[in-house]
């Protein structure tokens, strides 16, 4: 059974996207070479910045013959049918065959699809994958029409089996399969013919290309790591700048060059990001101080002088970078320890538009302190510090550091906080109130930080929903899904007792107040709190609340208490998950079930309670006595939103709420008795519904 | 690799290499614009030559000016004026990546010694309604130039595709001059009887330059100029194809395109003077791009733009 390989080879393909060009590759030609009945062994995918490479073993040399028997009209039909049948299957009437069915003679045509070489179906996979791949970004070039991810240049498709290799022969808009490729772009140029994988990556090997990128970045990591380690020393580990390196080079060749001194006082992050975005070069930290001391580059290539040159080079370009960044820095500190300090930096957020609708960043930061000042007492923060860090949180946007790495806002912040002597509790405010931006991210917990990330997501969610800028469908230009989720994170992880409609009041009476307006909440306070409401279903369903549990308690009044919510939420989920709750469940639909029915029909509402004295059946007292009990027991226990021990109390209800339904009919014929039964299921549900509304609840 | 000239010792001498290597190749050698524009992509043998079916190469300087960019000659690599060099070929030739590294070689670019790499980076420019798809090389970790396949100019598809070299030529000739601050750049040869440095020829006007785009700038009259290269612009480009005096058709788009140029530029200017908030900034390049569009459009109908009686009909 032959092999197959296959090699793409063009100009430059951004390291971002080869891994999965790679795949993508892989399964398009596995995919139609098996559709089109030729099944393989294995596949395997490769990529380097050059080329994409695909190797299929175990391939069958031509696709199995297809038989088929198609029934065709009864014999004797109408000539147009039995000719339409013929042209369907694409036979003459003489190879039609006759056979007797129970109902009759029937034509049956017998449909052979001969197989076909593999080197025939591999070159038109190959073409449609090639006319159609999914480049996330594609070009044209030349004169052609040709579309790809840079300029192809050439077409490696062989076939191989003991009996040698040959070409799979396609000419794709002038490019021409064959069995060459070339080696590395400077050190092995030359054209390189092959006969198989094995001998194609040998080949290139010693063409110096390393043809798997996870061999690349292992050989990197291992080098860079003794590299490091030889000096005492450890990289920073970062797997993302490992992957896109990885990407870069054919021939990866690791190189340890110094950080001037000059530079070694910015903070770390300062050097990592300048460092890894400007040059793609690792940290080298010693272990001993923290400090970043040194850097890792990777070059594409050997040289006669084992790289010295290119590490020169290197080195003047991350002085001439750090240089820019050492001044920011110095001239940033000078700022934040002026007297003015970083309230220089706010003044000038005052010409720099947040919103067209929502005014400048500096009338944002005074709303954010505003509401931070009101939040702050909920958090258990101090309000002057509250206030004191959102006016000082956003300031470092003004710097020149975080103009020139937008990605450190905050934490250039805390620096700058820092070194203008502010308490640390209005510093790391500063790097922690965007938090938590992602799922992963961590949540702030200094009662400060809280208070102003709070106020921080606060404010713009309020903001938007007044100008009617609601995220819709997949849109969501202002991340405000994001901002709800950290609130509610922060909110819970927590345990914050927060009223949602009150802050968004005193979220709109601060803007009010800005703009000299009446102060007015804005129209859709419910709309918001419902948007609150789905973005918790989405994050509870992923901890495996159900979405009915969530909205039987956001039934219940003080729903805009986020943490009470979900209070409610977890108790009533463990609790349905018992046997007891199950039944209970049950035992209060069907209470309701009757009681609404009765209410509908006699227009009452039966919510006089139930007098014992008409009690018949044992049972019928018996669930006075658990009401009484559980009532005793429930009410204490809702007072102290401790949900769990109410649950149990209504697990207490279960028995003689089962005992009821068995012994009694409650539409008696009695009026008196029916009446009092009807009050005393009105009991059972009032009992019921102290948790949440368990109507909402299916099952 | 061979060296046949040596290193080059001087700013001039890095031109003159490329001028004379890519004269070699086949370009056109042309002479810079003479009109202010922010990059070597805004002369019309680039922008408008882009467009349409003809083949076309040309090389050139263009002289550059980004007022923003202005420190009074004191940063050791930011300028309000500097040079770039520019190939433009179409089509792009299947080569042009070894041309390319060939006219580093001539520039003394030894590539036994150096780590030449191609780094993805997207083109585009938001106020010529361009953009296009390629890398920014880099030398050692250095940008030293960016290379671009045009897919779209002035909102028109690119067929052929042209391939587009631009050159930094300060930086790039620093680092092969090995020279930490541009002011220290010898411009003609250091052993010439009145040796030049890059200071000595523009330490003075950086200076000048920055302080009136900064300060002096008389914004009114800048935001005039503005509107009335945008009104000359449509009303050339409003002109009858068929020139009342001669009888010919004779579409004026290079005349508009220079309008075009002219508003970018004032727009340029107004942002280095602060004047410009981020709103309006959106609303500024917005206008530019309609020019250079509706130019593109009026270009295409041109003989140059690739127009015959017979594609008209």
């Amino acid at each position: 059974m032959p092999d197959l390989l296959i090699e793409l080879f063009s100009e430059e393909i951004p390291a971002r996207m080869q891994a999965r060009a790679a795949e993508d590759l892989k399964k398009r030609v596995t995919d139609g070479l098996v559709e089109a009945g030729l099944t393989y062994a294995g596949a395997a995918a490769l990529s380097t910045p050059r080329r994409l490479t695909l190797a299929v073993d175990g391939l069958l040399a031509e696709s199995p013959t297809i038989r088929e028997e198609r029934k065709g009209p009864k014999v004797g039909a109408p000539d147009k049918a039995i000719e339409g049948f013929l042209r369907g299957a694409g036979l003459s009437r003489e190879q039609l065959e006759e056979r007797e069915t129970p109902k009759g003679a029937v034509y049956f045509a017998m449909i052979e699809k001969p197989g076909r070489p593999a080197a025939e179906i591999i070159a038109e996979v190959l073409e449609d994958c090639i006319r159609n791949f999914p480049w996330p970004k594609s070009m044209r070039w030349g004169a052609g029409a040709l579309r790809w991810v840079r300029p192809l240049h050439s077409i490696l498709c062989i076939l191989s089996d003991e009996a040698g290799a040959s070409v799979v022969d396609l000419d794709i808009d002038g490019i021409k399969s064959g069995n060459t490729t070339r080696g590395h772009r400077f050190m092995a140029p030359d054209e390189i013919t092959v006969i198989g994988f094995d001998d194609y990556a040998a080949k290139l090997k010693r063409a110096h290309v390393v043809l798997d990128a996870r061999e690349r970045a292992e050989a990197i990591w291992q080098e860079a790591a003794n590299q490091a380690f030889a000096n005492g020393l450890e990289v920073v580990e970062d797997k993302g700048l490992l992957a896109e390196v990885a990407g870069l080079v054919e021939w990866p060749v690791v190189l340890m060059g110094a950080i001037d001194e000059e530079f070694l006082a910015l903070p770390p992050e300062v050097l990592q990001t300048s460092m890894k975005e400007h040059q793609k070069f690792f940290s080298v930290k010693n272990p001993k101080t923290g400090r970043i001391e040194k850097f890792i580059t990777v070059a594409n290539r050997e040289t006669a002088d084992n790289g010295a040159t290119i590490l020169a080079g290197n080195q003047k370009v991350l002085s001439a970078r750090l240089a820019d960044a050492k001044f920011f820095w110095e001239n940033d500190l000078r700022t934040a320890k002026s007297e003015a300090g970083m309230s220089v930096w706010v003044e000038n957020l005052g010409n720099v538009t947040f919103h067209n609708k929502l005014g400048t960043q500096a009338a944002r930061i005074d709303r954010i302190a505003a509401l931070a000042r009101e939040i702050a007492p909920v958090v258990g923060a101090d309000e002057d510090l509250a206030e004191q860090a959102a006016r000082v949180a956003k300031a470092d946007l003004s710097s020149e550091m975080v103009y020139e790495f937008p990605e450190l806002q905050g934490l250039m912040g805390r620096y700058y906080a820092e070194a203008a002597g502010l308490p640390s509790a209005v510093a790391n405010a500063c790097q922690q109130h965007y938090s938590p931006l992602g799922p992963g991210d961590d949540v702030p917990s200094e009662p400060v930080s809280v208070a102003v990330a709070l106020a921080d997501k606060l404010d713009t969610l309020t903001g938007f929903w007044a100008i009617d800028e609601k995220p819709t469908g997949s849109k969501d230009p202002f991340a405000l899904r994001r901002a709800a989720l950290g609130v509610i994170r922060l909110v819970l992880e927590n345990d914050v007792r927060m009223s949602l409609n009150l802050v968004f009041g005193k979220a709109a009476e601060i803007t009010g107040k800005r703009e000299g307006a009446s102060g007015e909440a804005f129209a859709d306070v419910n709309d918001l709190l419902s948007f609150f409401h789905d973005r918790l279903k989405v994050f509870l369903r992923d901890q495996g609340i159900r979405h009915d549990v969530i909205d039987a308690c956001i039934a219940m009044d003080g729903n805009d208490d986020l943490t009470l919510l979900v209070k409610r939420a977890r108790a009533l989920e463990n609790f349905l998950k018992t046997e007891d709750g199950e039944n209970l469940l049950q035992g209060f639909k069907r209470a309701n079930n009757i009681l609404s029915q009765a209410e509908e029909k006699d227009g009452v509402e039966y919510s006089y309670g139930a007098d014992r004295k008409f009690a018949e059946d044992d049972s019928e007292k018996a669930l006075f006595d658990a009401l009484e009990a559980g009532g005793a027991a429930i009410s204490p226990a809702i007072a102290a939103e401790d949900f769990a021990a109410a649950m149990r109390g209504m697990a207490a209800l279960r028995a003689p709420i089962d005992a009821f339904f068995e012994a009694v009919q409650v539409n008696a014929d009695s009026e008196v008795v029916r009446r009092n039964r009807l009050n005393l299921l009105s009991q059972i549900r009032a009992v019921c519904g102290q948790v949440a509304d368990l109507t909402k609840v299916e099952g | 690799m061979t060296q046949t000239n040596g290193a080059p010792r001087s700013f001039q001498e890095i031109i003159l290499r490329l001028q004379n290597y890519w004269a070699a190749k086949g370009c056109a050698v042309m002479q810079p614009y003479d009109m202010e524009v922010g990059a070597g992509t805004f002369h019309p043998a680039t922008t408008l030559r882009s467009l349409g079916s003809k083949a076309w190469a040309a090389a050139y300087v263009q002289p550059s000016r980004r007022p923003t960019d202005g420190r009074y000659g004191e940063n050791p690599n930011r300028l309000q004026h500097y040079y770039q060099y520019q190939v433009l070929i179409k089509p792009s030739p299947p080569n042009l990546q070894e041309l390319y590294l060939g006219s580093l070689e001539a520039i003394g670019v030894d590539m036994e010694m150096h780590d030449i790499r191609f780094v993805e980076d997207d083109w585009e420019s938001p106020t010529l309604g361009a953009w296009g798809l390629g890398w920014e090389v880099w030398c050692d970790g250095m940008e030293v130039s960016q290379f671009t396949y045009f897919q779209q100019v002035g909102g028109h598809d690119c067929h052929p595709v042209s391939g587009e070299l631009t050159y930094g030529l300060e930086r790039l000739a620093m680092y092969i001059l090995g020279v930490d601050h541009v002011m220290d750049m010898p411009f003609n040869d250091p052993d010439a009887l009145i040796p030049l440095s890059y200071g000595d020829v523009f330490k003075q006007t950086e200076e000048e330059y920055a302080r009136w785009n900064f300060d002096v700038a008389n914004t009114e009259v800048l935001l005039r100029h503005f509107e009335e290269a945008e009104a000359e612009c449509a009303a050339i480009l409003a002109q009858e194809h068929q020139d009342p005096k001669t009888g010919k058709r004779i579409i004026m788009a290079h005349p508009a395109y220079d309008q075009c140029i002219k508003a970018s530029h004032i727009f340029n200017l107004l942002d280095a003077r602060g004047v410009i908030s981020v709103t309006e900034r959106q609303a500024y390049i917005g206008r530019v791009r309609a020019l250079a569009k509706q130019c593109a459009d009026a270009f295409v109908l041109t003989e140059a733009g690739g127009f015959t009686p017979e594609s008209a009909a």
